[in-house]
């Protein structure tokens, strides 16, 4: 299987996590699109690093699931103070920033 | 061998991948990311990348989705579908079929320009199986290899990724802390009072409960009293509580 196969898997899921993000409203599933797109780009970082022989690329996946993670922690705490405050879970009624 | 095992996990990625975007209740839509992480596993191991796909069932798939899984209990999925019913009747009356189309036209661009970008670009490695390879204790991929990098050039990377963990950690606890003057309200509004009444003096709390069931109540300062010591205690883990 050439690298291309890869390339092209990992083009098709940033590409239907792209789709959820815009169409989905509960936040939670719209952190869970984002973990789409982010780990589409990590196969497509994999992938480069395999057809270089290089490590730097799985460094940067690396570094790209730690950041997820961080996401994870920020989006899921967000979500949580949201639901305490009684609001709707819904990103079309959280329109307004102020509390 | 390696061919099929890449379509079987390629098909479990994409499938994975459309079960999140398309389940309803948030629920599933996290048991498919689950899913989706471990054949994506599968395709990190085939690229060699050994340490990457065991840092991605072991954290991904396992930390972070049970994070989810708590956040979705916490919040309730189905429940909250069932409050939200009328917001959501309202807003797809104001054009959800208008947002779905776009949001297709969208990522079916998304996917054409990334599949000119990546395929069409007409590169001669991209059509090739990678470079050499050759297994051994430090070869590329291992977490020998990984740990080298990450030690000595890209030791700056590790060190704010670190930070990052931490302030993402603090940010987290701080978002998701109970806030006082929303809960906690009822028994806090009239402590500075409290603090100025001498104890016993015939408040109707007292005069209702009893003086000891009273003075648990407010939290008083007889430490003497082991009811109230017991209740205090009760009523401190209920406020520190998640």
């Amino acid at each position: 299987v050439t690298i291309a196969w890869y390339l092209a898997v990992s083009a098709l899921v940033f590409a239907i996590g792209a789709f959820g993000v815009l169409t989905r409203r509960n936040p939670l599933v719209v952190l869970l699109c984002l973990e789409l797109m982010l780990n589409g780009a990590n196969l497509a970082l994999i992938a480069f690093s395999r057809m270089w022989g290089n490590g730097d690329g799985q460094i940067l996946a690396i570094v790209v699931m730690t950041v997820a993670a961080c996401e994870v922690c920020i989006g899921l705490g967000m979500i949580v103070a949201i639901h305490r405050r009684r609001l709707p879970i819904d990103v079309d009624e959280l329109r307004e920033l102020q509390g | 061998v390696s061919a099929v095992l890449f379509f079987i996990a390629a098909i479990g990625v994409i499938a994975g991948a459309i079960g999140v975007v398309s389940l309803s209740n948030p629920f599933y839509s996290v048991l498919a990311l689950v899913g989706h992480l471990l054949s994506l596993a599968v395709l990190f191991l085939l690229l060699r990348a050994e340490f990457v796909a065991a840092a991605q069932v072991v954290l991904y798939a396992g930390a972070v989705m049970v994070l989810y899984v708590f956040v979705v209990a916490y919040v309730g999925g189905e429940e909250q579908s069932l409050m939200a019913t009328q917001a959501l009747r309202r807003v797809r009356s104001r054009g959800h079929g208008g947002r779905k189309l776009s949001g297709a036209l969208f990522a079916g661009a998304l996917l054409v320009e990334l599949f000119i970008a990546l395929l069409g670009s007409g590169l001669k490695a991209v059509d090739g199986y990678g470079a050499p390879y050759a297994p051994g204790p430090h070869a590329f991929g291992t977490p020998g290899y990984i740990g080298n990098l990450l030690l000595t050039r890209f030791l700056l990377v590790f060190e704010i990724a670190s930070l990052l963990l931490l302030i993402a950690a603090v940010g987290g606890v701080v978002l998701a802390r109970r806030r006082r003057g929303l809960e906690g309200e009822e028994r806090d509004e009239h402590a500075p009072l409290r603090l100025a009444r001498p104890l016993g003096t015939g408040t109707m709390l007292e005069a209702v409960e009893g003086l000891p069931l009273a003075l648990a109540r407010a939290g008083g300062a007889h430490p003497a009293e082991s009811g109230a010591a017991e209740s205090r205690e009760g009523a401190r883990h209920e406020e520190g509580g998640w």
